[in-house]
Protein backbone atom coordinates (compact mmCIF):
# COMPACT_ATOMS: atom_id res chain seq x y z
CA UNK A 1 0.00 0.00 0.00
CA UNK A 2 1.36 3.25 -1.07
CA UNK A 3 1.19 6.28 1.99
CA UNK A 4 -1.20 8.93 0.82
CA UNK A 5 -0.75 12.46 -0.11
CA UNK A 6 -1.73 14.87 2.59
CA UNK A 7 -0.40 17.94 4.37
CA UNK A 8 1.14 15.52 7.44
CA UNK A 9 3.27 14.03 4.71
CA UNK A 10 4.01 17.48 2.87
CA UNK A 11 5.21 18.45 6.16
CA UNK A 12 7.19 15.19 7.11
CA UNK A 13 9.28 15.28 3.77
CA UNK A 14 9.88 18.89 4.38
CA UNK A 15 11.82 17.61 7.20
CA UNK A 16 13.97 15.48 4.85
CA UNK A 17 14.24 18.32 2.61
CA UNK A 18 11.82 16.53 -0.04
CA UNK A 19 14.71 13.96 -0.99
CA UNK A 20 12.22 10.86 0.51
CA UNK A 21 9.35 10.79 -2.10
CA UNK A 22 8.04 8.08 -2.88
CA UNK A 23 8.31 7.09 -7.10
CA UNK A 24 4.15 7.15 -8.08
CA UNK A 25 4.73 4.54 -9.85
CA UNK A 26 7.10 1.36 -10.59
CA UNK A 27 8.52 0.78 -14.32
CA UNK A 28 8.01 -3.02 -14.05
CA UNK A 29 9.33 -5.20 -17.46
CA UNK A 30 6.51 -6.99 -18.62
CA UNK A 31 5.56 -10.45 -17.89
CA UNK A 32 4.80 -12.93 -20.19
CA UNK A 33 1.43 -12.82 -19.90
CA UNK A 34 -1.46 -10.69 -18.63
CA UNK A 35 -5.01 -10.70 -18.71
CA UNK A 36 -5.38 -7.96 -20.53
CA UNK A 37 -3.29 -4.66 -22.32
CA UNK A 38 -3.94 -1.40 -22.47
CA UNK A 39 -1.86 0.09 -25.44
CA UNK A 40 -1.57 3.36 -24.82
CA UNK A 41 -0.89 5.60 -21.23
CA UNK A 42 -2.74 8.80 -21.89
CA UNK A 43 -5.33 9.87 -19.77
CA UNK A 44 -8.20 7.31 -21.51
CA UNK A 45 -5.96 4.18 -20.79
CA UNK A 46 -4.78 4.86 -17.73
CA UNK A 47 -8.37 5.50 -16.35
CA UNK A 48 -9.19 2.37 -18.40
CA UNK A 49 -6.92 -0.09 -16.39
CA UNK A 50 -7.38 1.80 -13.12
CA UNK A 51 -11.43 0.60 -13.12
CA UNK A 52 -10.43 -2.58 -14.53
CA UNK A 53 -8.38 -3.22 -11.75
CA UNK A 54 -10.39 -1.54 -9.28
CA UNK A 55 -14.69 -2.08 -10.34
CA UNK A 56 -13.68 -5.69 -11.99
CA UNK A 57 -11.18 -7.27 -10.07
CA UNK A 58 -8.36 -7.37 -13.38
CA UNK A 59 -5.17 -6.67 -11.58
CA UNK A 60 -2.63 -9.22 -13.62
CA UNK A 61 -2.94 -6.22 -16.73
CA UNK A 62 -0.67 -3.99 -18.58
CA UNK A 63 -0.51 -0.44 -19.83
CA UNK A 64 1.86 -0.23 -22.69
CA UNK A 65 3.21 3.19 -23.73
CA UNK A 66 5.71 4.10 -26.74
CA UNK A 67 6.85 7.18 -25.17
CA UNK A 68 5.90 8.59 -21.79
CA UNK A 69 2.61 8.19 -20.06
CA UNK A 70 0.82 11.16 -20.32
CA UNK A 71 2.99 12.90 -23.11
CA UNK A 72 0.43 12.53 -26.01
CA UNK A 73 -2.81 14.37 -26.56
CA UNK A 74 -3.51 14.10 -22.53
CA UNK A 75 -0.64 16.61 -21.89
CA UNK A 76 -1.59 18.96 -25.12
CA UNK A 77 -5.06 19.92 -24.65
CA UNK A 78 -6.63 22.93 -23.00
CA UNK A 79 -7.98 20.94 -19.98
CA UNK A 80 -11.65 22.61 -20.39
CA UNK A 81 -14.01 19.93 -19.09
CA UNK A 82 -17.71 20.43 -20.06
CA UNK A 83 -20.68 18.21 -20.91
CA UNK A 84 -23.09 20.25 -22.96
CA UNK A 85 -23.52 18.06 -26.01
CA UNK A 86 -26.55 18.14 -28.61
CA UNK A 87 -26.78 14.25 -28.49
CA UNK A 88 -28.49 12.30 -25.94
CA UNK A 89 -25.66 9.25 -26.04
CA UNK A 90 -22.90 11.86 -25.82
CA UNK A 91 -24.10 13.43 -23.08
CA UNK A 92 -24.70 10.60 -20.85
CA UNK A 93 -21.03 9.61 -21.56
CA UNK A 94 -19.84 13.41 -20.77
CA UNK A 95 -21.85 14.18 -18.27
CA UNK A 96 -20.90 10.99 -16.18
CA UNK A 97 -17.15 11.80 -16.93
CA UNK A 98 -18.12 15.40 -15.59
CA UNK A 99 -19.67 14.40 -12.21
CA UNK A 100 -16.22 11.90 -11.71
CA UNK A 101 -14.35 15.09 -12.18
CA UNK A 102 -16.05 16.33 -9.31
CA UNK A 103 -14.83 13.53 -6.53
CA UNK A 104 -12.06 12.47 -8.38
CA UNK A 105 -8.97 14.36 -6.52
CA UNK A 106 -10.35 12.61 -3.58
CA UNK A 107 -10.79 8.90 -5.10
CA UNK A 108 -7.42 9.18 -6.33
CA UNK A 109 -5.94 10.89 -3.78
CA UNK A 110 -4.23 13.27 -6.55
CA UNK A 111 -4.64 16.62 -6.78
CA UNK A 112 -6.68 17.31 -9.99
CA UNK A 113 -7.05 20.84 -9.56
CA UNK A 114 -10.51 20.62 -10.93
CA UNK A 115 -11.77 23.95 -10.91
CA UNK A 116 -15.49 24.08 -11.79
CA UNK A 117 -15.18 28.04 -12.64
CA UNK A 118 -18.18 28.14 -15.30
CA UNK A 119 -18.11 27.62 -18.73
CA UNK A 120 -19.55 30.24 -21.53
CA UNK A 121 -19.85 29.57 -25.40
CA UNK A 122 -20.60 32.99 -27.28
CA UNK A 123 -23.11 33.49 -29.61
CA UNK A 124 -21.85 35.94 -32.06
CA UNK A 125 -24.82 35.42 -35.18
CA UNK A 126 -28.27 34.94 -35.55
CA UNK A 127 -27.72 31.22 -36.45
CA UNK A 128 -25.00 30.59 -33.71
CA UNK A 129 -27.91 32.16 -30.66
CA UNK A 130 -30.44 29.73 -32.41
CA UNK A 131 -28.19 27.01 -32.35
CA UNK A 132 -27.08 26.84 -28.98
CA UNK A 133 -30.82 27.57 -27.53
CA UNK A 134 -31.72 24.37 -29.17
CA UNK A 135 -28.42 22.51 -27.55
CA UNK A 136 -29.60 24.89 -24.02
CA UNK A 137 -32.68 22.76 -24.07
CA UNK A 138 -31.93 19.74 -25.26
CA UNK A 139 -29.18 19.60 -22.21
CA UNK A 140 -31.67 20.83 -20.00
CA UNK A 141 -34.16 17.83 -20.96
CA UNK A 142 -31.24 15.64 -20.28
CA UNK A 143 -31.07 17.10 -16.83
CA UNK A 144 -27.53 19.30 -17.01
CA UNK A 145 -27.10 22.64 -15.52
CA UNK A 146 -27.05 25.46 -17.71
CA UNK A 147 -28.95 28.36 -18.98
CA UNK A 148 -28.99 30.81 -21.74
CA UNK A 149 -27.44 34.13 -20.44
CA UNK A 150 -27.99 38.00 -22.08
CA UNK A 151 -25.16 39.91 -23.19
CA UNK A 152 -24.55 42.08 -20.36
CA UNK A 153 -24.35 38.87 -18.40
CA UNK A 154 -21.55 37.67 -20.63
CA UNK A 155 -19.83 41.33 -19.55
CA UNK A 156 -20.86 40.99 -15.90
CA UNK A 157 -19.02 37.14 -15.71
CA UNK A 158 -16.01 38.28 -17.98
CA UNK A 159 -15.77 41.93 -18.18
CA UNK A 160 -12.35 41.91 -21.19
CA UNK A 161 -14.99 40.40 -23.47
CA UNK A 162 -15.80 43.35 -26.39
CA UNK A 163 -19.60 43.26 -26.42
CA UNK A 164 -19.95 46.16 -28.85
CA UNK A 165 -22.53 46.05 -30.22
CA UNK A 166 -21.26 47.43 -33.95
CA UNK A 167 -18.39 44.87 -34.17
CA UNK A 168 -18.25 42.25 -37.15
CA UNK A 169 -19.21 39.58 -34.66
CA UNK A 170 -21.83 41.40 -32.10
CA UNK A 171 -22.27 39.27 -28.44
CA UNK A 172 -25.78 38.25 -28.68
CA UNK A 173 -25.98 36.13 -25.82
CA UNK A 174 -24.77 32.88 -24.90
CA UNK A 175 -24.54 29.46 -23.54
CA UNK A 176 -23.48 28.85 -19.84
CA UNK A 177 -22.56 25.98 -18.05
CA UNK A 178 -21.58 26.57 -14.45
CA UNK A 179 -20.40 23.53 -13.42
CA UNK A 180 -18.14 23.35 -16.88
CA UNK A 181 -14.21 24.18 -16.23
CA UNK A 182 -10.69 23.35 -16.70
CA UNK A 183 -8.40 20.60 -14.72
CA UNK A 184 -4.89 19.93 -14.28
CA UNK A 185 -4.45 17.62 -17.27
CA UNK A 186 -0.85 16.29 -16.27
CA UNK A 187 -2.74 15.09 -13.11
CA UNK A 188 -5.76 13.09 -14.15
CA UNK A 189 -2.82 10.36 -15.93
CA UNK A 190 -0.63 10.77 -13.04
CA UNK A 191 -3.33 10.11 -10.75
CA UNK A 192 -5.07 7.14 -12.30
CA UNK A 193 -1.14 5.48 -13.13
CA UNK A 194 -0.49 5.89 -9.68
CA UNK A 195 -3.86 4.10 -8.64
CA UNK A 196 -3.64 1.71 -11.34
CA UNK A 197 -0.50 0.96 -9.91
CA UNK A 198 -0.97 0.91 -6.25
CA UNK A 199 -3.53 -1.66 -7.59
CA UNK A 200 -0.75 -4.06 -9.46
CA UNK A 201 -1.58 -2.83 -12.97
CA UNK A 202 1.90 -2.63 -14.58
CA UNK A 203 2.59 0.11 -16.55
CA UNK A 204 5.63 -0.18 -19.22
CA UNK A 205 6.63 2.77 -20.65
CA UNK A 206 8.87 3.51 -23.56
CA UNK A 207 7.75 -0.05 -25.33
CA UNK A 208 6.50 0.41 -28.50
CA UNK A 209 3.76 -2.18 -30.01
CA UNK A 210 5.29 -3.61 -33.30
CA UNK A 211 2.40 -6.32 -33.97
CA UNK A 212 -0.29 -7.95 -32.46
CA UNK A 213 -0.68 -11.50 -32.98
CA UNK A 214 -4.05 -13.49 -34.19
CA UNK A 215 -5.02 -16.77 -33.90
CA UNK A 216 -7.99 -16.91 -36.68
CA UNK A 217 -10.44 -14.74 -35.47
CA UNK A 218 -8.89 -14.08 -31.72
CA UNK A 219 -6.33 -12.21 -30.30
CA UNK A 220 -3.43 -14.11 -28.57
CA UNK A 221 -0.72 -11.50 -27.62
CA UNK A 222 1.21 -9.06 -29.29
CA UNK A 223 4.76 -8.10 -30.30
CA UNK A 224 6.37 -5.13 -28.65
CA UNK A 225 9.75 -3.51 -28.49
CA UNK A 226 10.60 -5.37 -24.92
CA UNK A 227 10.00 -8.94 -26.94
CA UNK A 228 6.50 -10.99 -26.99
CA UNK A 229 3.17 -10.62 -24.46
CA UNK A 230 0.64 -13.39 -24.30
CA UNK A 231 -2.87 -12.11 -23.69
CA UNK A 232 -6.39 -13.06 -24.94
CA UNK A 233 -7.48 -9.51 -24.39
CA UNK A 234 -6.53 -5.66 -26.07
CA UNK A 235 -7.93 -2.37 -25.26
CA UNK A 236 -6.13 0.15 -28.13
CA UNK A 237 -6.24 3.53 -26.82
CA UNK A 238 -3.61 5.29 -28.42
CA UNK A 239 -5.89 8.32 -29.92
CA UNK A 240 -4.21 9.63 -32.96
CA UNK A 241 -2.20 6.68 -33.59
CA UNK A 242 -5.07 4.19 -33.50
CA UNK A 243 -4.98 3.34 -37.45
CA UNK A 244 -1.74 2.40 -37.28
CA UNK A 245 -2.19 0.15 -34.13
CA UNK A 246 -5.40 -1.40 -36.08
CA UNK A 247 -3.72 -1.86 -39.32
CA UNK A 248 -1.73 -4.56 -37.32
CA UNK A 249 -4.83 -6.39 -36.62
CA UNK A 250 -5.87 -6.06 -39.52
CA UNK A 251 -9.18 -3.54 -38.98
CA UNK A 252 -10.06 -0.68 -40.87
CA UNK A 253 -10.70 2.46 -39.28
CA UNK A 254 -13.10 5.20 -39.97
CA UNK A 255 -10.43 7.94 -38.42
CA UNK A 256 -8.43 10.56 -40.00
CA UNK A 257 -5.41 11.78 -37.48
CA UNK A 258 -5.01 15.68 -37.63
CA UNK A 259 -2.54 17.83 -35.92
CA UNK A 260 -4.42 20.28 -33.04
CA UNK A 261 -2.76 23.42 -31.95
CA UNK A 262 -2.52 25.41 -28.85
CA UNK A 263 -0.90 28.16 -27.12
CA UNK A 264 -0.56 29.74 -23.85
CA UNK A 265 0.70 33.27 -23.04
CA UNK A 266 2.80 35.03 -20.98
CA UNK A 267 1.45 34.89 -17.38
CA UNK A 268 -0.82 37.73 -16.38
CA UNK A 269 -2.58 39.11 -13.20
CA UNK A 270 -6.38 37.10 -12.78
CA UNK A 271 -8.18 38.99 -15.87
CA UNK A 272 -10.37 36.02 -16.43
CA UNK A 273 -12.36 33.46 -14.10
CA UNK A 274 -14.43 31.06 -16.69
CA UNK A 275 -13.78 29.77 -19.48
CA UNK A 276 -15.01 31.09 -22.60
CA UNK A 277 -15.65 29.65 -26.51
CA UNK A 278 -15.90 31.53 -29.26
CA UNK A 279 -17.08 29.04 -32.00
CA UNK A 280 -18.53 31.64 -35.01
CA UNK A 281 -14.76 32.90 -34.70
CA UNK A 282 -12.98 29.98 -34.04
CA UNK A 283 -11.06 30.27 -30.61
CA UNK A 284 -11.33 29.55 -27.11
CA UNK A 285 -9.50 30.77 -23.83
CA UNK A 286 -9.11 30.04 -19.84
CA UNK A 287 -6.86 31.43 -17.64
CA UNK A 288 -4.41 29.21 -15.98
CA UNK A 289 -3.61 29.42 -12.13
CA UNK A 290 -0.62 30.56 -13.59
CA UNK A 291 -1.98 33.20 -14.96
CA UNK A 292 -1.33 32.42 -18.45
CA UNK A 293 -3.83 32.06 -20.73
CA UNK A 294 -4.59 28.90 -22.53
CA UNK A 295 -5.58 29.18 -26.06
CA UNK A 296 -6.99 26.86 -28.87
CA UNK A 297 -8.38 26.94 -31.82
CA UNK A 298 -9.22 24.77 -34.84
CA UNK A 299 -7.26 21.96 -36.36
CA UNK A 300 -4.97 22.24 -39.73
CA UNK A 301 -6.96 20.50 -42.44
CA UNK A 302 -4.76 18.17 -43.77
CA UNK A 303 -3.61 14.32 -42.40
CA UNK A 304 -1.05 15.28 -40.21
CA UNK A 305 0.75 12.72 -37.54
CA UNK A 306 3.92 15.61 -37.49
CA UNK A 307 2.71 17.12 -33.92
CA UNK A 308 3.03 20.29 -34.97
CA UNK A 309 0.76 22.53 -37.03
CA UNK A 310 0.72 25.15 -39.06
CA UNK A 311 1.15 29.24 -38.79
CA UNK A 312 -1.61 30.05 -40.05
CA UNK A 313 -3.73 27.89 -37.82
CA UNK A 314 -2.52 30.08 -34.72
CA UNK A 315 -2.84 33.28 -37.16
CA UNK A 316 -6.58 32.13 -37.78
CA UNK A 317 -7.16 31.59 -33.58
CA UNK A 318 -5.18 34.71 -32.10
CA UNK A 319 -6.83 36.76 -34.67
CA UNK A 320 -10.41 35.87 -33.49
CA UNK A 321 -9.58 35.59 -29.54
CA UNK A 322 -7.97 39.75 -30.26
CA UNK A 323 -11.36 40.49 -31.98
CA UNK A 324 -13.14 39.15 -28.62
CA UNK A 325 -10.74 40.13 -26.16
CA UNK A 326 -8.84 43.73 -27.13
CA UNK A 327 -6.76 43.58 -24.01
CA UNK A 328 -5.11 40.81 -25.25
CA UNK A 329 -3.89 42.39 -28.44
CA UNK A 330 0.10 43.09 -27.00
CA UNK A 331 0.32 39.84 -25.32
CA UNK A 332 3.45 37.88 -26.17
CA UNK A 333 2.83 34.12 -26.22
CA UNK A 334 5.25 31.85 -24.48
CA UNK A 335 4.75 28.28 -26.02
CA UNK A 336 2.75 26.50 -28.71
CA UNK A 337 2.23 23.05 -29.54
CA UNK A 338 0.14 20.58 -31.34
CA UNK A 339 -1.46 16.95 -30.50
CA UNK A 340 -2.30 14.36 -33.12
CA UNK A 341 -6.02 14.12 -32.54
CA UNK A 342 -8.37 11.50 -34.08
CA UNK A 343 -11.13 12.27 -35.81
CA UNK A 344 -14.63 10.58 -37.39
CA UNK A 345 -16.74 10.86 -39.70
CA UNK A 346 -19.61 12.39 -37.17
CA UNK A 347 -17.33 14.01 -34.38
CA UNK A 348 -18.01 11.48 -31.92
CA UNK A 349 -15.75 9.14 -30.22
CA UNK A 350 -15.66 5.03 -30.86
CA UNK A 351 -16.12 2.53 -27.81
CA UNK A 352 -16.41 -0.31 -29.24
CA UNK A 353 -16.00 -4.35 -29.32
CA UNK A 354 -13.99 -5.35 -33.16
CA UNK A 355 -15.05 -8.38 -35.52
CA UNK A 356 -11.28 -9.83 -33.76
CA UNK A 357 -12.28 -11.64 -30.45
CA UNK A 358 -10.65 -10.01 -27.57
CA UNK A 359 -9.72 -6.76 -29.45
CA UNK A 360 -11.53 -3.49 -28.20
CA UNK A 361 -10.73 -0.22 -29.42
CA UNK A 362 -11.31 3.23 -27.45
CA UNK A 363 -10.44 5.96 -29.78
CA UNK A 364 -12.40 8.91 -32.00
CA UNK A 365 -12.03 11.73 -29.47
CA UNK A 366 -10.80 14.05 -31.93
CA UNK A 367 -10.61 17.35 -30.44
CA UNK A 368 -12.19 16.93 -27.00
CA UNK A 369 -11.08 14.17 -25.42
CA UNK A 370 -9.47 15.35 -22.16
CA UNK A 371 -12.76 16.05 -20.52
CA UNK A 372 -14.22 12.79 -21.07
CA UNK A 373 -11.58 10.65 -19.38
CA UNK A 374 -12.70 9.50 -16.25
CA UNK A 375 -16.09 8.37 -17.94
CA UNK A 376 -14.84 6.64 -20.96
CA UNK A 377 -12.08 4.75 -18.54
CA UNK A 378 -15.17 3.37 -16.57
CA UNK A 379 -17.51 2.41 -19.38
CA UNK A 380 -14.59 1.08 -21.18
CA UNK A 381 -13.10 -1.09 -18.77
CA UNK A 382 -16.77 -2.51 -17.84
CA UNK A 383 -16.79 -3.00 -21.88
CA UNK A 384 -13.44 -5.16 -22.20
CA UNK A 385 -14.19 -6.49 -18.38
CA UNK A 386 -17.69 -8.49 -19.63
CA UNK A 387 -17.03 -8.74 -23.09
CA UNK A 388 -20.30 -6.32 -24.13
CA UNK A 389 -20.76 -3.17 -24.19
CA UNK A 390 -21.81 -0.47 -21.51
CA UNK A 391 -24.58 0.67 -22.20
CA UNK A 392 -23.23 3.96 -21.89
CA UNK A 393 -20.94 3.20 -24.82
CA UNK A 394 -23.14 0.50 -26.98
CA UNK A 395 -24.27 3.58 -29.24
CA UNK A 396 -20.65 4.34 -29.95
CA UNK A 397 -20.11 1.61 -31.42
CA UNK A 398 -18.00 0.63 -34.78
CA UNK A 399 -21.20 -0.71 -36.27
CA UNK A 400 -22.90 2.66 -36.38
CA UNK A 401 -20.88 3.40 -39.55
CA UNK A 402 -22.46 0.30 -40.86
CA UNK A 403 -26.30 1.05 -39.70
CA UNK A 404 -25.84 4.52 -40.25
CA UNK A 405 -26.87 5.04 -36.45
CA UNK A 406 -24.47 8.77 -36.49
CA UNK A 407 -23.90 10.40 -33.39
CA UNK A 408 -23.66 13.51 -35.09
CA UNK A 409 -21.56 16.50 -33.15
CA UNK A 410 -20.24 17.59 -35.87
CA UNK A 411 -22.48 19.59 -37.74
CA UNK A 412 -25.41 20.87 -34.60
CA UNK A 413 -22.37 20.66 -32.14
CA UNK A 414 -21.40 22.92 -29.16
CA UNK A 415 -17.77 22.44 -30.16
CA UNK A 416 -15.13 24.00 -32.19
CA UNK A 417 -14.05 21.76 -35.71
CA UNK B 1 3.02 25.96 -43.20
CA UNK B 2 3.12 23.73 -46.19
CA UNK B 3 4.09 24.89 -49.82
CA UNK B 4 1.76 22.98 -52.49
CA UNK B 5 2.08 23.30 -56.22
CA UNK B 6 -0.45 23.03 -58.58
CA UNK B 7 0.35 20.39 -61.54
CA UNK B 8 -2.22 21.70 -63.82
CA UNK B 9 -1.56 25.34 -63.74
CA UNK B 10 1.65 25.92 -61.60
CA UNK B 11 0.62 28.06 -59.32
CA UNK B 12 2.82 27.68 -55.86
CA UNK B 13 0.93 28.90 -52.62
CA UNK B 14 0.67 27.44 -48.80
CA UNK B 15 -2.77 25.57 -47.43
CA UNK B 16 -4.50 28.36 -47.53
CA UNK B 17 -4.24 29.01 -51.46
CA UNK B 18 -5.47 24.85 -51.32
CA UNK B 19 -8.65 23.13 -50.42
CA UNK B 20 -7.48 19.63 -48.74
CA UNK B 21 -9.85 16.94 -50.61
CA UNK B 22 -8.89 14.21 -48.14
CA UNK B 23 -8.03 10.45 -49.46
CA UNK B 24 -7.34 9.98 -53.08
CA UNK B 25 -9.09 7.62 -55.05
CA UNK B 26 -11.92 6.46 -52.77
CA UNK B 27 -14.37 4.86 -54.90
CA UNK B 28 -18.29 5.46 -55.24
CA UNK B 29 -19.38 1.82 -54.93
CA UNK B 30 -23.18 2.67 -56.74
CA UNK B 31 -21.49 4.33 -59.72
CA UNK B 32 -20.51 1.12 -60.72
CA UNK B 33 -23.77 -1.19 -59.53
CA UNK B 34 -26.03 0.42 -57.52
CA UNK B 35 -28.53 -2.30 -57.27
CA UNK B 36 -26.10 -4.20 -55.25
CA UNK B 37 -23.95 -2.23 -52.63
CA UNK B 38 -23.41 -3.69 -49.05
CA UNK B 39 -24.09 -1.73 -45.90
CA UNK B 40 -20.18 -2.95 -45.64
CA UNK B 41 -19.15 -1.12 -49.10
CA UNK B 42 -21.26 2.15 -48.56
CA UNK B 43 -19.71 2.41 -44.85
CA UNK B 44 -16.04 1.91 -46.46
CA UNK B 45 -16.80 4.58 -49.20
CA UNK B 46 -18.05 7.19 -46.67
CA UNK B 47 -15.93 6.53 -43.70
CA UNK B 48 -13.40 4.26 -43.49
CA UNK B 49 -9.90 6.09 -44.47
CA UNK B 50 -6.42 4.81 -45.23
CA UNK B 51 -4.77 7.20 -42.22
CA UNK B 52 -1.14 6.12 -42.79
CA UNK B 53 1.83 7.54 -40.79
CA UNK B 54 3.84 8.08 -43.77
CA UNK B 55 2.83 8.00 -47.34
CA UNK B 56 -0.06 9.10 -48.04
CA UNK B 57 -2.59 9.78 -51.10
CA UNK B 58 -4.97 12.47 -51.72
CA UNK B 59 -6.98 15.33 -53.63
CA UNK B 60 -6.14 19.00 -53.27
CA UNK B 61 -7.48 21.83 -55.22
CA UNK B 62 -5.83 24.80 -56.42
CA UNK B 63 -8.63 27.31 -54.67
CA UNK B 64 -6.89 30.82 -55.57
CA UNK B 65 -5.71 29.55 -59.19
CA UNK B 66 -7.09 27.27 -62.13
CA UNK B 67 -9.40 26.14 -59.49
CA UNK B 68 -8.96 22.61 -60.55
CA UNK B 69 -8.27 19.09 -58.37
CA UNK B 70 -5.61 17.36 -58.90
CA UNK B 71 -3.82 14.09 -57.04
CA UNK B 72 -0.77 14.28 -54.39
CA UNK B 73 1.40 12.12 -52.88
CA UNK B 74 2.75 13.20 -49.28
CA UNK B 75 4.33 12.36 -46.29
CA UNK B 76 2.30 12.72 -43.11
CA UNK B 77 4.91 13.02 -41.28
CA UNK B 78 7.76 15.47 -42.63
CA UNK B 79 4.80 16.90 -44.77
CA UNK B 80 6.83 17.16 -47.73
CA UNK B 81 5.01 16.46 -51.01
CA UNK B 82 6.38 13.26 -52.87
CA UNK B 83 4.67 14.26 -56.59
CA UNK B 84 1.70 15.79 -58.04
CA UNK B 85 -0.42 13.68 -60.74
CA UNK B 86 -3.69 14.42 -62.60
CA UNK B 87 -7.13 13.82 -60.96
CA UNK B 88 -7.80 11.12 -63.07
CA UNK B 89 -4.47 9.39 -63.08
CA UNK B 90 -2.71 7.14 -60.52
CA UNK B 91 0.52 7.63 -58.84
CA UNK B 92 4.27 7.52 -60.39
CA UNK B 93 5.26 3.98 -60.59
CA UNK B 94 7.80 4.97 -58.08
CA UNK B 95 5.54 6.23 -55.73
CA UNK B 96 3.39 3.32 -55.97
CA UNK B 97 6.34 0.95 -55.22
CA UNK B 98 7.25 3.28 -51.60
CA UNK B 99 3.56 2.48 -50.53
CA UNK B 100 2.84 0.71 -47.32
CA UNK B 101 -0.12 -0.98 -45.71
CA UNK B 102 -3.61 -0.36 -46.97
CA UNK B 103 -2.34 1.72 -49.55
CA UNK B 104 0.36 -0.94 -51.72
CA UNK B 105 -2.96 -3.41 -50.92
CA UNK B 106 -4.94 -1.12 -53.10
CA UNK B 107 -2.65 -0.26 -55.44
CA UNK B 108 -1.53 -3.81 -56.10
CA UNK B 109 -5.36 -4.41 -56.19
CA UNK B 110 -5.78 -1.75 -59.25
CA UNK B 111 -2.77 -2.87 -61.15
CA UNK B 112 -4.30 -6.37 -60.87
CA UNK B 113 -7.78 -4.91 -62.39
CA UNK B 114 -5.82 -2.89 -64.75
CA UNK B 115 -4.08 -6.09 -66.48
Amino acid sequence: MKPRYSIFSIARNAMNYHKDWERAWRSPNPKAEYDAVIIGAGGHGLATAYYLAKNHGMTNIAVIEKGWLGGGNTGRNTTIIRSNYLQDASIAIYELARSLYEGLSQELNYNMMFSPRGLMMLCQTEHELRAMKRTSHANRLAGLDCRMISPSEVKEIAPIINTDAECRYPILGAYYQPRGGTGRHDAVAWGYARGADAMGVDIIQQCEVTGILRDGGKVIGLQTSKGEIKTKKIGVVTAGHVSTIMDMAGVRMPIESMCLQALVSEPIKPVLDCVVMANTVHGYMSQSDKGELVIGGGTDPYNNYSQRGSFTALEHTVTALVETFPIISRLRMLRQWGGIVDMTGDRSPILSKTDVEGLYVNCGWGTGGFKAIPGSGLVFADTMANDRPHPIAAPFSLNRFKEGRLIDESVAAAVAH
Amino acid sequence: MITVNCPVCGAEGDETDFHYGGQAHVRRPATTDAANVTDEEQRDYLFIRHNPKGLHFERWRCDRGCGKWFHAARDTVSLDFKAYYGITELPPDEIIAQAKGPWADYFKERMKAKK
